[in-house]
């Protein structure tokens, strides 16, 4: 079993395979299933990540009316012909948007490493599949590759945001795309390792502050940057650049911020954005009373 | 390792928003479900950390519930779980505590009906993922491999016989528990094994004398 990213690249270079193939073996041996049925069961994960993409293309709104809506906007924008950063690149946002709207609208999602992040993996894997034209099995090995490297990130790090802030979430998960596009584009498993390394460096210290405490605002919009992110760190790596912080150290790093990031900015409610005047007043008009302010709490934390 | 399989991290398949909040939260409620073995009259709630503070915007409250009412986590009724609940008669009670728990994600349920009460302490741990705490103050320490809870008499060679029948099996044991209240009195045993366990093995261990019951804790 690999316990790191180190361990998983040369792994799969001694073997001459995919990560994700490293992973798909790791299944086998871990839960004594067969391999058809570990790719059916990933294929059904996948199936559910392309019904709520289409569901959140065609519309949805939360309960809050906070978020929904987004997705289609941009997919008018890039029909307009207008979009200056590239079609490819706003078609992943869109859809990492999509999918987020949906989880915000109580709906069902895949959850990629958690259903607040569950945005970014789908979005990109749906967007680069337009240019790559991959097989629907290249499409499983997309969400196996990115379970590799987040199985290394939940088992030495952590993928709550409670524990360690939205670059617990959305950072991982953005790493965990960068490395599945840069295998399915073609490159090596140190490139997909470098792509890992160099989106997460670009999420450390990113707080969790959910507005009223909603997986709504600001996180839909952060599965969005997620998704760019991870594209432009993908091509980054698949242009021959690379990390001079090795991904393990980087993994280790995001932990060691996420453990000394204070508890107000850790999915409390409590600091950043929700802590704003009108992110309280979002908070006081959804849930009627404002929640116990910050110094409230932390005087109650040392009582 | 805390996480064994790929599909801890894709997946699970749930209904949103979160999925230490909603998602880990119906499974917490639905392990204490299945350990109670029935539906309870009546559910005390207490949330600490971040599930006391956040827990109406993530649904937290409708996924415990949900998992109370041994709803899976991709259950599209979640949502109305509450009501839900109301209809069928289970009453239930939220509590948000300020006492800090080691983990944010930190909830204990207590399930009463007139002849039993059982109190279930659970934490979310991220990415759908949980872990049982305490069973009725037995401390336990549960991750994702296959799992399963005995319930059995205080007394000498019941242990034995638990394992001759795993070993029957050719099922490796990875880590094992055994506590009591008292001596003599009821006991548990959690046993955490290298792969599936087939239902024909728990209905074996099940029959056992001295055994007064068998939960699987982990599938």
């Amino acid at each position: 079993m690999f316990r790191n990213v180190a361990e998983l690249v040369s792994l799969a270079e001694q073997s001459q395979v995919k990560i994700a193939e490293i992973m798909i073996r790791q299944e086998i041996e871990v839960s004594g299933r067969p391999r058809e049925e570990i790719i059916a069961k990933m294929e059904q994960n996948l199936d559910v990540m392309e019904k709520a993409l289409e569901r959140g293309l065609s519309g949805v709104k939360s309960q809050t009316g906070l978020t929904g809506g987004d997705a289609v906007l941009l997919q008018n924008y890039i029909r307009s012909g207008k979009g200056l950063s590239g079609n490819l690149l706003l078609d992943a946002v869109s859809k990492a948007v999509a999918t987020n709207e949906v989880n915000a609208a109580m709906g069902v999602i895949c959850a990629t490493p958690t259903a607040g992040s569950a945005g970014v993996v789908p979005g990109t894997l749906f967007a680069v599949k337009e240019k790559l034209n991959p097989t629907r099995m290249e499409m499983i090995e997309f969400l196996f590759t990115a379970a590799a490297f987040g199985f290394v990130v939940a088992n030495n790090a952590t993928v709550s945001g409670a524990a360690g802030g939205c670059q617990a979430e959305v950072g991982s998960a953005a790493g965990m795309a960068a490395a599945s596009i840069v295998e399915m584009a073609g490159g090596t498993p140190r490139q997909a390792a470098e792509a890992m390394a160099i989106t997460l460096k670009n999420m450390l210290g990113l707080v969790c502050d959910p507005v009223a405490g909603l997986v709504e605002v600001p996180c839909v919009k952060r599965n969005a940057m997620g998704a760019s992110n991870a594209l432009t760190a993908a091509d980054m790596a698949l242009a021959g650049i690379t990390s001079r912080i090795p991904c393990d150290e980087v993994i280790a790093a995001m932990y060691e911020i996420g453990k000394t990031m204070p508890s107000a900015l850790r999915e409390t409610a409590q600091g950043g954005l929700a802590a704003t005047p009108t992110g309280r007043r979002l908070e006081a008009e959804i849930f009627g009373e404002p929640k116990g302010k910050l110094k409230d709490y932390l005087v109650a934390s040392i009582s | 390792m805390k996480y064994r399989s790929a599909f801890d991290i894709i997946g699970p398949v749930m209904v949103g928003p979160s999925s230490s909040h909603t998602a880990g939260a119906v499974r917490i409620g639905r392990v204490a479900r299945s350990l109670f073995e029935k539906q309870p009259k009546k559910v005390d709630i207490h949330l600490y950390g971040s599930f006391a503070t956040t827990y109406k915007g993530h649904g937290t409250d409708l996924a415990l519930v949900a998992g109370l009412l041994d709803f899976d986590t991709f259950n599209e009724r979640i949502p109305d779980s509450l009501k839900i609940a109301n209809e069928v008669n289970m009453e239930v009670v939220f509590h948000e505590e300020g006492a800090i728990p080691e983990h944010p994600n930190t909830v204990k349920l207590v399930l009463a009906s007139d002849e039993q009460t059982l109190e279930v302490i659970g934490v979310s741990i991220g990415g759908g993922a949980i872990e049982i705490k305490e069973i009725n103050s037995f401390k336990l320490k549960l991750s994702g491999d296959p799992a399963f809870l005995v319930m059995h008499q205080d007394k000498f060679g019941v242990v034995s016989c638990v394992t001759s029948i795993l070993s029957k099996y050719k099922i490796n044991i990875g880590h094992m528990e055994v506590s009591r209240k008292e001596k003599g009195d009821m006991a548990i045993m959690v046993i955490q094994v290298d792969q599936k366990i087939e239902d024909a093995v728990l209905n074996e261990i099940k029959e056992l004398s001295n055994v007064r019951g068998v939960i699987r804790m982990v599938a």
